[in-house]
């Protein structure tokens, strides 16, 4: 029976590819699938591009590459990356120059298509809303502060370029799953109206796409946590896929963190909202119907997947600005820490209050005791923390006083409450960001998707 | 007897838009009865007042042996928008642990401490 391995790439920009080495070196990999864009990424990248038409892609899959291939092309593994971001193109021309330099190469290929914000007039002449899905907003309160709109792409496009012989795929937005979806279908020759098949590859790239949270990173829980293997090695998780729909998902030998029942399954259910109908563009995933067999020693195997057809709409994530984001922040030592932190909160908020300051929304939290649990926060020993910081942040539509707001707090060093920590300067107004989620008919997207595929 | 979710569960949270979301994990089957009886939608919402302003939404997965649960509108309209410390949502698990349920006191994980 055919089978293919996959490993776990990113989980978001930023996080860190030394475990794939791991993967790579004793994992057995043939693929890496590696996801660099959360939700709201793309707002950063779309600044990065503002700045430098060259930019808007995620950085760190250049040199993740760099650092990687030479490894990768030694084991024949291949690389399937969202780090595209906005320009797919830009990263390909940035990462074909690095392979050049050092005398590598690699067919690269990438897909585009997905970036729809300059389209929103056709497709609104097509007949789509592009309300937003939740609320049913009208798109007309956002669209001139819209940043970015992006659908998500499924595997098809990804597999097409595997088909053309790529070494490394780029995309921009595409489903996270559709990374490690696509060289299943691929390898394993599964059928895109093969519902159960597509739906337990879909199950793989859910399990895949947050990196070490899908092997005991993020184990949330009381005590267990503690029981998670060296952290400093954690492995990223592997699954090796079989052509009729069953997954082991294991991590290289010698690595840390743990594969079991009780780790995939967190992950399995995490940011997911019906389980019952967990969407793709590819398929719909019925998680109810899964089967995890724990085989010990970081081995679970997992079978059951039932899935229904594809959705006839793409889902739409747009940005759109929305204010600015004052903060600030300012520490106190016992004694009576909290009460000094609430003498701070009040005096500030009298200052906002003198200036007429256009404040929309005002955040107070109290750093050591309730900025993690809020109103379910314990306040057995309120009063005799050791130290207390609180931080107060602000909306407003006006970016200069988001800033100024920030520099209210250094005066109280001197003019405020006894025994004052954290005085490590003042932190600028932040831009805050709204999420524009919307449904598009697939067909109006699909048609206007493109590989291109092209050798170092 | 009156028993906190974190002696005798496991649970993560994270945020899609507006949402953030929860998965409740027993550690064995009989506890899984009792969270199935005891973690209602309207305990949830009860319990995250100060900060879900939309419904609560709840799946029991008996296969996982876990709960579910979506709570609509949580998170001051999305993780880059939001003023909070957690604006990702990651510690509403945690918020979701604190809750106390009616439960017998022979669980295993009760037994077993």
């Amino acid at each position: 029976m055919k089978r293919v391995r996959v490993g776990a790439g990113l989980g978001f920009y930023g996080d860190s590819w030394q475990p794939v080495r791991a993967s790579i070196e004793r994992g057995g990999v043939q693929y890496i699938a590696s996801d660099h864009l959360s939700e709201l990424t793309l707002a950063i990248l779309q600044k990065d591009r503002q700045k430098d038409p060259a930019a808007g892609y995620a950085r760190d899959g250049l040199p993740m590459l760099v650092d990687l291939w030479p490894l990768a092309a030694q084991h024949g593994v291949k690389f399937i990356l969202n780090a595209g971001g906005l320009n797919p193109e830009g990263a390909r021309a940035a990462i074909a120059k690095a392979f050049r330099d050092k005398g590598w190469t690699a067919t690269i290929a990438t897909v585009t298509g997905d970036a729809v914000l300059e389209r929103f007039d056709e497709l609104a002449a097509a007949g789509e809303s592009l309300a937003h899905m939740d609320s049913g907003a009208a798109l007309s309160s956002v669209r001139s502060r819209m940043l970015f709109a992006n659908a998500y792409l499924g595997a098809q496009p990804i597999v097409r370029a595997l088909e053309q012989g790529a070494d490394i795929v780029l995309t921009g937005r595409v489903a996270d799953a559709a990374l490690s979806l696509a060289p299943l279908v691929h390898e394993l020759g599964w059928k895109w109206d093969d519902w159960n098949k597509l739906a337990l590859g879909l199950t793989v790239g859910h399990l895949l796409e947050c990196s070490g949270q899908g092997a005991g990173g993020n184990f949330g829980s009381a005590a267990e946590w503690a029981d998670i293997p060296d952290y400093a090695h954690l492995g990223y998780p592997i699954a090796e896929v079989s052509e009729d729909a069953s997954a082991l998902f294991t991590k290289a030998p010698g690595t840390g963190g743990r594969i079991s029942f009780d780790t995939l399954r967190q992950q399995l259910l995490y940011e997911v909202h019906d389980p019952h109908a967990y969407a793709s563009p590819d398929v719909i995933l019925d998680m109810g119907t899964l089967k995890f067999d724990d085989q010990g020693n970081d081995r679970v195997k997992v079978t059951g997947a039932t899935g229904a057809p594809r959705p006839q709409k793409l889902k739409i994530v747009g940005g759109y600005h929305d204010g600015w984001m004052g903060t600030g922040m300012i520490g106190f030592s016992w004694p009576q820490a909290y009460a000094k932190c609430e003498k701070a909160a009040q005096t500030i908020r009298t200052l906002v209050a003198e200036r007429g300051w256009p404040v929309e929304d005002m955040n107070v939290e109290y750093i050591g005791y309730d900025s993690l649990l809020g109103a379910n926060a314990d306040p057995t020993y309120r009063d005799q923390l050791n130290e207390c910081f609180l931080r107060m942040t602000i909306r407003t539509q006006d970016r200069k006083i988001a800033d100024a707001y920030g520099r209210l707090f250094p005066w109280l060093g001197l003019s405020g409450p006894p025994y004052v920590g954290s005085m490590k300067g003042v932190q600028g107004a932040k831009e805050l960001l709204g999420i524009w989620p919307t449904l598009v008919r697939r067909e109006l997207i699909e048609a206007k998707v493109e590989i291109d595929v092209e050798k170092t | 007897m009156r028993v906190p979710l974190w002696k005798i569960a496991h649970a993560r949270s994270g945020d899609k838009a507006d949402r953030a979301d929860i998965g409740l994990f027993a550690f064995d089957a009989p506890t899984y009865e009792i969270l199935k009886r005891e973690v209602t939608k309207a305990r949830v919402q009860e319990h995250f007042k100060a900060i879900c302003e939309g419904p609560v939404e709840l799946w029991p997965l008996d296969n996982l042996l876990a709960l579910k649960i979506v709570l609509n509108r949580a998170l001051q309209g999305g993780a880059a928008r939001s003023l909070r410390m957690d604006n990702l949502g990651k510690a509403v698990a945690a918020q979701l642990l604190r809750m106390e349920i009616e439960a017998p006191a022979d669980l295993p994980r009760l037994k077993a401490k």
